[in-house]
């Protein structure tokens, strides 16, 4: 069994990574904690759960897979719509300012969601049941959850090259080194926070998105990921990208071994590793 | 009463602070001039305890507080100022001195009474405002006063620690020209009444000479000449390097 | 002289008003609590509704596993008690961080004590929460008096007395040298260590002390609620509270407490009046923020000054 709490353990952590990346980029960057983030991967969770729906069996199965994008899109137009409407007000004011911003936020999408597509869950396991399963040294596993894990694996590839060798990550870099700086080498801040949020929701939808054909899309859906995620850029360090990958695998772990062995414990666990780490190292493993 | 022997700080190639040996008494001013990067103010970090040195020795009463913590080296009475000034921008003047004195005396526990009960306290804090003029602007906040005046607030609240020893680091710095003399005459009539030593750093040539009771030259982390400040002023080798006149 | 209004208030107002009156007055007592931390040492907590919850539960535990000592003069100072340690203990770890480590970890603690409080559903009561019946005051008992009779009398007047005492304390509290060393480290945390103010542990005190008379108006809210619930430890309803604060201006001492008055009534228009209350609640935050950042209070402030500089 330790085969599948091992894989289960990098399938959590996969998700994590695309989340807590998402948080990291527009923490790293514009400096802003989004506490509106978890939104946006419901947001992400639902549209995908939709379009799945409402096209399912009429496309070829590829493009089933390809309108799990559709979560990383939505989520990222919202992300620019709030980008443009709210989050451009915060960069002069304190951090309580900003988390009040996004919190409101929060609230505000948590009842759009609702108003748009009401109470109920959206089931859309097409993608899953369609992958089928496969043996792994005796073991039966669902071929979906290592399909999630290669996204994720692919998302965080090309997030670092993007970061390290394209003239507009490096940008975005030297942004979130120091902002003064940056303003003073001629860059376009604005446009490249407004970048910055957009590329950071979308991964937080792809992330809702890729959940969704293996649990319904609730009410709340969130919440729960979004605490994680904290977790994640606490432990791992903010703005680090290394710090996402090393934190999510942690915690993926600790989820998936702390479920399998009692249930209740999961959480309580996370918050004990969480503050031993914390305690040696208040900045996080990798952080600043 | 503060004795540094040989300090020594190199950053990497850089020599900050390179065998600097340096002795100030009791109720002396002693002003710091150079050129940029001559290694004052890394001098006042490693006196007031940012950052420790590589060798030598710093001794205050003859205590050792080479590593010492900055909190330990508050609580002997090293006190400093900054380029940049660091106030309470959200209580009034008096309560920026007051919360000091608060401090000093160990009674920032005392959680039911209001500040104003304590009235040995609240004078004392007045009587530092009126050493420094400021008596008058106790219940402005920050947001209300002058450059000046916030820099004068900056000392005096340093002055409320009781320090023995006041480190200033460019004291007028951002002031107007024409206020530069007020401001110093208030914190320096303050602090001869106190004769508390001071070690400040300057660039206006006009405030050292009027103020300094010795100057020392800096120059490439060491120090290149001491005296009296219009002996100085004569010293050809000063005159080159840090004036750029050459004669 | 608004005191002695206050006695009056059970004659004028109906059974429904003054319940939304005293909600409103517990919430007045979180506020005034939560401001300290938020107003007075700057740091901004969105998991304060863990201590509300411990005060809230310390109650209903008792009712459930104690009755016997079921009685306001026990309840209260248990309440004080467990939100004590909660706070010593989620506010030690708090405490070490930065802003923004501090406002995640105190959330995600919060959500921690939530789940607990949703999982050990034996104990607790899960999502069903526990029932809060009439306490005894003094070897009063209220057996026999229905709820609304209650709140409108002799509860009525110990939520009072209960509220006074907590304004007073904290007026003493945030005057005093503890005070203005509270408000030190909120202005420059760097030259408050070098006055020589411990800033984490001055912060740790403060948290302590918010958290306890949240917990204290958690406790006092559950006998006009009724019942307890895992969602006071939840972050939306800590959102509130940090909503409330903002609403009322918590540059002003009395700020929560309008807040708390205002939010409570807003709160109930707003779900009496469509099910996406939480919309309504999260665009008039937005809106406040932007435009009225010092809160009710604090815009109400400003105007008496322009209004005065005018007449001068």
């Amino acid at each position: 069994m330790w085969v599948v709490y091992t894989l289960n353990g990098l399938y959590f952590a996969a998700l994590l990574f695309l989340i807590s990346l998402g948080l990291n980029i527009i923490l790293g960057v514009m400096g802003i904690l989004n506490l509106a983030h978890g939104s946006l991967y419901a947001i992400g969770a639902f549209i995908a759960a939709w379009v799945i729906i409402a096209i399912g069996m009429k496309v070829p199965v590829f493009f089933l897979y390809v309108t799990l994008l559709s979560g990383l899109v939505l989520a990222g137009i919202v992300g620019f719509l709030m980008e443009k409407s709210l989050i451009r007000f915060m960069y002069k004011r304190t951090l309580e300012y900003q988390l009040l911003l996004t919190f409101g936020a929060l609230m505000l999408l948590e009842d759009v969601i609702k108003m748009i597509w009401g109470g109920q869950a959206y089931y859309a396991s097409a993608p899953f049941d369609l992958l089928g399963k496969v043996e792994i040294w005796g073991h039966i596993y669902p071929i979906y959850f290592l399909f999630v894990m290669v996204v994720a694996l692919m998302a965080g590839l090309f997030i670092w090259l993007f970061m390290s060798r394209t003239k507009l990550g490096i940008m975005l870099r030297a942004i979130s080194l120091d902002r003064e700086m940056a303003t003073g080498l001629g860059l376009d801040i604005n446009r490249l926070s407004t970048f910055a949020f957009v590329l950071g929701s979308g991964l937080a939808g792809l992330a809702g998105a890729l959940v969704v054909p293996t649990t319904p899309a609730l009410l709340g859906f969130g919440h729960e990921p979004l605490i994680l995620g904290f977790i994640v850029v606490v432990v791992g360090g903010l703005g680090s990208l290394k710090g996402a990958l090393v934190g999510s695998l942690l915690v993926g772990f600790t989820r998936s071994f702390g479920i399998a062995v009692f249930p209740e414990i999961e959480l309580p666990l996370l918050f004990l590793i969480a503050g031993i780490i914390l305690v040696v190292k208040p900045e996080g493993l990798f952080g600043r | 009463m503060l004795a540094i022997d040989n300090l020594k700080k190199h950053f990497g190639f850089v020599k900050a602070v390179d065998d600097v040996s340096l002795n100030i008494e009791e109720g002396e001013i002693v002003s710091i001039i150079g050129t940029n990067g001559a290694g004052k103010t890394t001098l006042v970090n490693l006196i007031s305890g940012y950052i420790k040195p590589d060798s030598g020795r710093i001794l205050f009463f003859d205590k050792d507080i080479t590593y010492a913590s900055p909190y330990v080296r508050i609580k002997l009475g090293v006190g400093r100022s900054f380029q940049l000034i660091q106030l309470f921008g959200g209580i009034t003047v008096l309560d920026n001195v007051r919360t000091a004195l608060f401090s000093k005396y160990g009674m920032i526990r005392r959680g039911l009474l209001s500040a104003d009960r304590y009235s040995s306290v609240t004078e004392e804090a007045i009587k530092i405002l009126d050493n420094f003029n400021m008596s008058d602007k106790k219940n402005l906040t920050p947001k209300g006063l002058s450059e000046g005046d916030l820099k004068i607030l900056d000392i005096a609240i340093a002055f409320a620690l009781k320090s023995k020893l006041l480190l200033l680091d460019e004291p007028t710095s951002g002031v107007a020209t024409s206020d530069k003399f007020k401001v110093m005459d208030s914190i320096v009539s303050a602090i001869k009444k106190e004769g508390i030593s001071t070690l400040i750093i300057e660039h206006d040539m006009d405030i050292v000479s009027g103020y300094s009771d010795r100057v020392v030259v800096m120059h490439e982390g060491r120090i290149m000449a001491q005296g009296k400040p219009d002996e100085i002023m004569e010293n050809k080798e000063v005159k080159a390097t840090v004036f750029g006149i050459v004669s | 002289m608004i005191f002695i209004a206050l006695l009056f208030i059970p004659r004028i107002l109906s059974i429904h008003d003054l319940m939304l009156f005293e909600y409103g007055i517990t919430f007045a007592i979180v506020g005034l609590g939560f401001n300290l931390l938020l107003g007075y040492t700057g740091l901004l907590s969105f998991g304060h509704g863990a201590y509300f919850a411990a005060g809230a539960y310390s109650v209903a535990m008792i009712a459930k596993y104690l009755p016997q000592a079921y009685s306001l003069e026990i309840l209260i100072p248990a309440a004080l008690f467990f939100s004590l340690v909660l706070s010593i203990i989620f506010g030690f770890v708090c405490v070490r961080h930065t802003k923004i480590f501090f406002s995640i970890l105190a959330l995600s603690l919060s959500m921690l004590l939530y789940a607990l409080l949703f999982k050990l559903y034996h104990i607790t009561g899960g999502s069903d929460g526990l029932r809060v019946t009439l306490p005894t005051l003094f070897g009063m008992s209220f057996k026999g008096i229905r709820r609304p009779e209650f709140l409108s009398g002799t509860y009525y007047y110990f939520l009072l007395g209960m509220f006074s005492v907590s304004f007073l304390v904290m007026k003493g509290i945030v005057s005093s040298p503890f005070g203005k060393a509270l408000q030190a480290i909120r202005d420059n945390e760097v030259r408050a260590e070098l006055i020589g103010i411990r800033v984490r542990r001055y912060r740790l005190y403060a948290f302590m002390i918010s958290g306890m008379f949240v917990g204290l108006g958690g406790a006092l809210w559950t006998f006009v609620n009724g019942h307890v619930t895992a969602d006071l430890s939840h972050w939306v309803f800590s959102g509130e509270i940090v909503y409330m604060t903002l609403l009322g201006g918590f540059g002003i001492f009395e700020g929560p407490i309008i807040g708390a008055m205002i939010f409570t009534y807003l709160k109930l228009y707003a779900m009496g009046n469509t099910q996406y209350w939480m919309f309504v609640i999260g665009a008039t935050l937005i809106v406040l923020v932007l435009i009225l950042p010092n809160g009710v209070a604090g815009a109400v402030s400003s105007l008496w000054t322009k209004i005065k500089l005018k007449s001068d």
